[in-house]
């Protein structure tokens, strides 16, 4: 195989137990997003924009409908000669067969992938967050800075600093001299938001020691970064100032979806940093004679005949007349009957809400209609 | 339908639409917000079961090659069948017009392949058809050759070839005429036949100084062949006029025909992939009977038109009975009506401008106003 410069592998084998009905029957980061993606459409195409041209994706929990969705890879511009998307679910070998224990795990189980593609560089990618950023700049900062480990982080507002993983760094050079996890008492607010890039021999050196460390619960925040500083390893820190949502909640999901709806959206979805997604064969959608749309997307293929505000329609939704919309968002294929109302609700797919019926969320506890069932009025 | 191949013959004469085929052929038109033309044979064929297609290249065939590229947004980009590109043939060895010489040309493509029936049709159809049918027609009546034919639901000045059928569906007349009127029916430009039958059609034609499959081949040698005729019943148009394009655009308004050519699960209409965001609706856009493209931004009102992809409106704009093709701009305050806007078309900031409900006003590619 080729030498690689950079290697990415996005961990998409997390359950999101947090997202309740909508992980059901998918994994998370299959869980659609914005009108007509997935979760994992924003690394992926992160990846493609960046010129990264090797990408291992880690499955694990319900991974069919991913596996489905990813392909060969080619709606990222991922089915490469001698490279491209490759996908890793766990496999068993001669004695036994495991799941992914944890992050770095699920990297150690695949470290004769990473010896294969032969990188110098490693970038660990997590695939449940919102955010288009160009990995190539913080490529260059690893570089520039003679990093062994560079992780991207994120300012979050004070009072959620204790939530998150936090950086304490050397204001100057953002050297990292300490990692806390959830820290009480947080002495910065500068948050990991999962984005590793290594030098792939130490990466390599001491993936292969935490795999038998008994002890160890195979994470990278918890494990591998903390072995690292204590080693006296050389961390940086890469601050990212974009916008960048965890969606591992169905009230952050929902809140993703609405920031999107903003006069001026938070990140540019329409300029040169395209997010690719895998595109559907569908006819731009009717909005019929008594239709009204605003303050919303709304995809391809849907028909709307009713009334759509502050709201994400996916594709082949079909909205009949008298029927209010708001707040919400609606998944591919569900169908909302004449007259029915929805309001600060996420509809999965397809979903029959009958004529009439209603389906009432509150702000702080949007409703969740699960994939395929029927609400009755 | 493995046995069949498809030829998409895009080399009709665009003499009646040049205002927007001036710099591209008839075939590679911008239709219903996303597709062109040629989408809907090439689809069709597709969703058939037929896996072996040959497009024959019209004289600009920029747009065309950059439209379809390896095929694989059809799922033609295949290493057993697939796509195949046939050139036009070289103009210095025939001064002769027609599609004919062509289809001589590329001969081999028929001859030398496995398949044993060739699915003859047009690029400049818009219609959504099972060939399965036509196949299982051709079988039923023993024919020959079976053509596609529709019943005419209107008068109308145009060039056509109308058939006329026994009861049993089998041709006993086709001629060419300049108008149609209401109930005649009119053949479709598609063929389906046995190889060698083609072959035979191509080459007798053409040795005998044929220009045009349709006329010289089968239309003057009709008697000799026994030919039956399908009814295709869904929807159909011809896009052989200004008119006629305005009109089929605006049809795909009706949400029984957008359902019938788009929507059915088992015949998408399939064209080349662009990653659009989802259309961004903004609180002042007010939008009504409109088909409207991903990638779009809608700040201001829209009424009764089709917008293409990555079309901006901007706030207390009125675009009305419009196609606005991709990425054109309406300004703030500008308004728009019954107009054709080509590709990258800006109305600047307050401009108004208004065509006649039958006789659209059309703007050209990248013009400025």
């Amino acid at each position: 195989m080729r030498k690689t410069e950079c290697l990415a592998m996005i961990l998409a084998g997390g359950q999101g137990s947090r997202l309740k009905a909508l992980t059901k029957t998918v994994a998370k980061p299959a869980v659609p997003f914005g009108g007509k993606y997935r979760i994992i459409d924003f690394p992926l195409s992160n990846c493609a924009n960046s010129g990264i041209e090797k990408v291992g994706v880690l499955t694990q929990y319900r991974p069919l409908e991913l596996h489905n969705y990813l392909g060969s890879g080619s709606a990222w511009d991922l089915d490469r000669t001698g490279g491209g998307l490759f996908i890793l679910p766990p496999y068993a070998r001669e004695k036994s067969a495991d799941w992914y224990r944890g992050t770095a795990d699920a990297i150690y189980q695949n470290i004769n992938f990473v010896k294969l593609t032969d990188p110098e560089y490693v970038l660990i990618l997590s695939g449940d967050h919102i955010y288009t950023m160009d990995y190539s700049w913080m490529l260059e900062a690893h570089k520039t800075n003679k990093a062994d480990a560079t992780i991207g982080v994120f300012e979050v507002p004070w009072d959620e600093a204790p939530r998150f993983g936090i950086m304490n760094t050397d204001k100057e050079t953002g050297k990292i001299v300490e990692f806390e996890e959830k820290p009480a008492n947080p002495k910065s607010n500068l948050a990991s938001m999962g984005i590793y890039i290594f030098s792939a021999d130490i990466f390599i050196k001491y993936l292969e020691e935490d795999g038998v460390n008994e002890n160890s619960s195979h994470d990278f925040g918890k494990d591998i970064i903390p072995k690292m500083l204590g080693d006296g390893l050389s961390l940086f820190s890469y601050a990212f100032d974009g916008y960048w949502k965890d969606v591992g909640t169905i009230e952050s999901l929902w809140q993703a979806n609405m920031d999107l709806l903003q006069d001026q959206p938070p990140f540019e979805l329409n300029g040169d940093w395209k997010v690719y997604s895998s595109n559907p064969s569908m006819p731009p959608h009717y909005v019929g004679e008594a239709a009204s749309v605003k303050e919303s997307m709304v995809s391809e293929g849907s028909k709307i005949l009713g009334e759509v505000e502050k709201s994400v329609i996916f594709p082949g939704v079909r909205i009949g007349k008298g029927a209010k919309i708001t707040n919400s968002v609606i998944f591919p294929f569900t169908t909302i009957e004449d007259n029915a109302v929805v309001d600060h609700a996420i509809v999965a797919q397809d979903v029959t809400v009958k004529a009439g019926a209603k389906v009432q969320g509150q702000e702080d506890a949007i409703l969740v209609i699960a994939e395929g069932e029927t609400v009755n009025a | 339908m493995k046995q069949v191949m498809g030829i998409v013959n895009l080399q009709e004469s665009n003499a009646s639409i040049r205002d927007l085929t001036a710099t591209r052929a008839v075939e590679s038109l911008p239709f219903a917000g996303r597709y062109r033309l040629l989408d809907f044979a090439l689809s069709s064929l597709v969703n058939s079961g037929i896996n072996s297609v040959g497009v024959m290249l019209p004289d600009f065939s920029r747009s065309v090659l950059d439209h379809i590229r390896s095929g694989k947004d059809w799922d033609l980009a295949r290493r057993r069948d697939g796509l195949t590109w046939l050139p036009a043939a070289l103009p210095d060895n025939d001064s002769r017009k027609g599609d004919l010489k062509d289809l001589y040309a590329n001969l081999d493509f028929a001859e030398l392949s496995d398949k044993k029936y060739v699915a003859l049709t047009t690029g400049s159809f818009v219609y959504n058809i099972d060939f399965n049918d036509v196949f299982k027609f051709m079988e039923e009546t023993e024919a020959d050759i079976t053509m596609v034919y529709h019943v005419a639901k209107r008068d109308r000045d145009a060039k056509n070839v109308v058939v006329q059928t026994s009861t049993n569906g089998i041709v006993t007349d086709l001629a060419e005429t300049a108008s149609v009127k209401a109930g005649d029916k009119l053949a479709m430009s598609i063929y389906l036949m046995p190889v060698p039958t083609f072959a035979y059609i191509v080459r007798s034609t053409y040795e005998r100084g044929g220009q045009d499959f349709t006329i010289d081949g089968i239309i003057r040698h009709a008697s000799e062949h026994k030919i039956s005729a399908y009814e295709h019943k869904g929807y159909i148009a011809h896009i052989n006029s200004t008119s006629e394009y305005y009109r089929a655009n605006r049809d795909m308004l009706r949400p029984e025909i957008w359902e019938q050519i788009f929507m059915d699960k088992e015949h998408p209409i399939f064209t080349k992939v662009k990653d659009e965001v989802p259309v961004q609706y903004k609180n002042t856009a007010n939008v009504k009977n409109s088909l409207v493209a991903n990638g779009c931004i809608i700040r201001g009102t829209v009424e009764n038109s089709i917008i293409f992809r990555g079309v901006t409106v901007g706030k207390d704009a009125v675009v009305k009975d419009c196609i606005l093709m991709q990425r054109c701009n309406v300004g703030e305050g500008a308004r728009v009506e019954n107009l054709i806007a080509d590709k990258n078309v800006i109305i600047s900031k307050n401009r108004w401008l208004k065509g006649a409900e039958n006789y659209p006003y059309i703007v050209a590619k990248n013009v400025r106003i």
